[in-house]
């Protein structure tokens, strides 16, 4: 017993230090084209990498819980929420952020659109939505559905209606309430057929 | 959030040898775990990343049914050709849960395995939460209570280890229960199966556990029947505003028809109980009826008449009612006759 309990401790301890020690990890992220080597502790959010290793500060960081939308990128086409996804585990796949829609000075169509409907107002909702925006283009080309397809009863290749792209845009929030000119900037974007 | 090691499985034997790790969670879309691993609600000491299985394909049986597999992301089973077809239910109510960017991250085994969205288990500032620590008590009970259970729950008062009054938030999950699906999962042993409605729990005396899964194991696939549902259904959900939030109540309602009678009903509910709450004598009791409004408020009544609300509540059980008449309505009219025709 005498001999026992400082084991125990000793044991607690250990498991407590262990608990707490940074784990770090090698990681390859391929963003915009470019691929770049860090290391980086396992926790780091890909929105986190973006911004405070790789000095890309365009994804921005919002809630930080994936409820509004301001963090959302494009992995490997798809949109998602950067901040609820882990570096390490989209090491490999092909990462956009809004810095890499525009070729060169070129805006992308969406871009295009949000500069000539004033899509935005204080702005740091907008590289989310911009981004959610190239990808909503992308999946109504594919005829792919929302819950105002099933609601209108339109289900095939659905034509994106005004409610089509507030509900499709619906993971985006932006707190100024830019929204009647973020809803006309994707409705002219669509329009052109465009994508990045 | 706690530090973690982090593992890249490359099969499911490697993802099932690691999870024996202890305090080892499976990664899949990670839309709920990360979230809840921000809050220190979980604190897993490694992660063991899955989404690099073999697990994210649709496929057909031979008896006419759907293999869905694991990590098939709710955004691609959504619109999957034969499930926009033949399970229109299941689509709709993904379609009607978060927004496009989560459901792209979002996977059929997490979906199974979201954890609920009381405030008391999100918030580790409140110390009462059985689920979240088992004996500490149900801040709910007497708390802000608008979002939880009217059925099944476990209410033996505030500060009884054993209460909990906590729902389940997916809306995936209730259409799988009106369907009958079927989870498969896989451990060190082998391969075993459990029909949905057995696979999440009420909260009982251990209001700790959501599911019937084992810590070990591993959901490889979901799989549906041959569906008989695909003409004439319905997900209703009814939230506070009308996109990318969780149910109040959700109806998933599908009928069989013979001519104008009902050969069979699927039906059951969210937002009301800690699991999705289907009830075979609302079912039974449609069966070789005509669709009408007595019908549908009989089966209504079947579902609701143990229904308990708390002081915040109170209103789900008149709005599940009229939620599920509307719901089973609307399911008569057909799958595709829109909601504003």
């Amino acid at each position: 017993m005498a001999a026992g309990l400082p084991r125990l401790a000793a044991a607690q301890a250990a498991h407590q230090a262990e608990a707490t020690t940074v784990k770090r990890i090698d990681v390859s992220l391929n963003v915009n084209g470019k691929t770049q080597q860090l290391n980086l502790d396992t926790r780091t959010m890909l929105l986190d990498a973006l911004r405070e290793h790789m000095d890309l500060t365009g994804s921005k960081k919002g809630c930080d819980h994936g409820q509004c939308g301001a963090c959302t990128v494009l992995i490997d086409g798809r949109r998602v929420n950067s901040c609820l996804t882990l570096a390490v585990a989209v090491a490999g796949a092909e990462i956009v952020t809004v810095e890499g829609l525009a070729k060169g000075d070129d805006l992308s169509p969406v871009q295009q659109a949000f500069m000539d409907h004033d899509g935005f107002q204080c702005g740091y909702c907008t590289p989310g939505q911009i981004c959610s925006a190239t990808a909503l283009i992308e999946e109504a080309g594919k005829g792919q559905l929302s819950q105002v397809s099933w609601r209108t009863g339109k289900t095939t290749h659905p034509e994106i209606s005004d409610d089509e792209i507030r509900e499709r845009m619906s993971g985006n929030i932006c707190r100024c309430g830019a929204y009647p000119n973020i809803v006309a900037a994707v409705r002219t974007a669509l329009g052109k057929g465009a994508s990045a | 959030m706690n530090p973690f090691d982090y593992r890249r499985a490359a099969s499911a034997e490697e993802a099932i040898r690691h999870i024996g790790t202890h305090g080892a969670k499976f990664l899949g879309g990670g839309t709920n775990l990360i979230d809840l691993m921000k809050l220190d609600v979980e604190q897993p000491a490694m992660l063991v990343d899955i989404t690099k299985l073999d697990l994210a394909k649709v496929v057909p049986t031979t008896n006419g049914g759907l293999m869905i597999g694991a990590l098939v992301r709710n955004s691609d089973l959504a619109n999957h050709p034969q499930v926009v077809e033949r399970y229109p239910l299941l689509s709709q109510a993904l379609l009607s849960g978060a927004s496009p960017q989560l459901r792209n991250m979002a996977t059929t085994g997490g979906n199974l395995l979201q954890r609920t969205r009381c405030y008391y288990f999100n918030d580790t500032a409140f110390p009462a939460c059985n689920k979240r620590v088992p004996g500490s008590g149900c801040a709910a009970i007497q708390g802000f209570n608008r979002i939880h259970a009217i059925l099944g729950q476990s209410d033996h008062g505030p500060t009884s280890g054993e209460s909990c009054i906590a729902t389940n938030p997916s809306d995936m999950n209730v259409a799988l229960a009106a369907l009958g699906a079927t989870v498969h999962i896989q451990n060190s042993k082998g391969k075993h199966s459990m029909p949905i409605s057995a696979f999440h729990r009420l909260p009982g005396s251990t209001p700790q556990l959501d599911t019937n899964l084992q810590p070990d194991e591993l959901i490889v696939a979901v799989e549906l029947s041959a569906p008989l549902f695909a003409k004439n259904s319905s997900y209703l959900k009814v939230r506070d505003r009308q996109s990318y939030a969780f149910a109040l109540v959700s109806v998933a309602a599908g009928l069989e028809m013979d001519g104008d009678t009902i050969k069979s009903a699927g039906l059951a509910l969210g937002g009301v109980a800690h699991k999705p709450w289907r009830s075979l004598e609302a079912e039974q009791s449609m069966a070789g009826a005509t669709p009408s409004r007595q019908s549908f408020e009989k089966a209504a009544d079947l579902v609701l008449f143990r229904a308990k609300g708390y002081e915040h509540n109170g209103f789900k059980i008149q709005l599940a009612k009229q939620s599920i008449v509307r719901a089973l309505t609307l399911a008569a009219r057909g799958t595709n006759a829109g909601v504003e025709a």
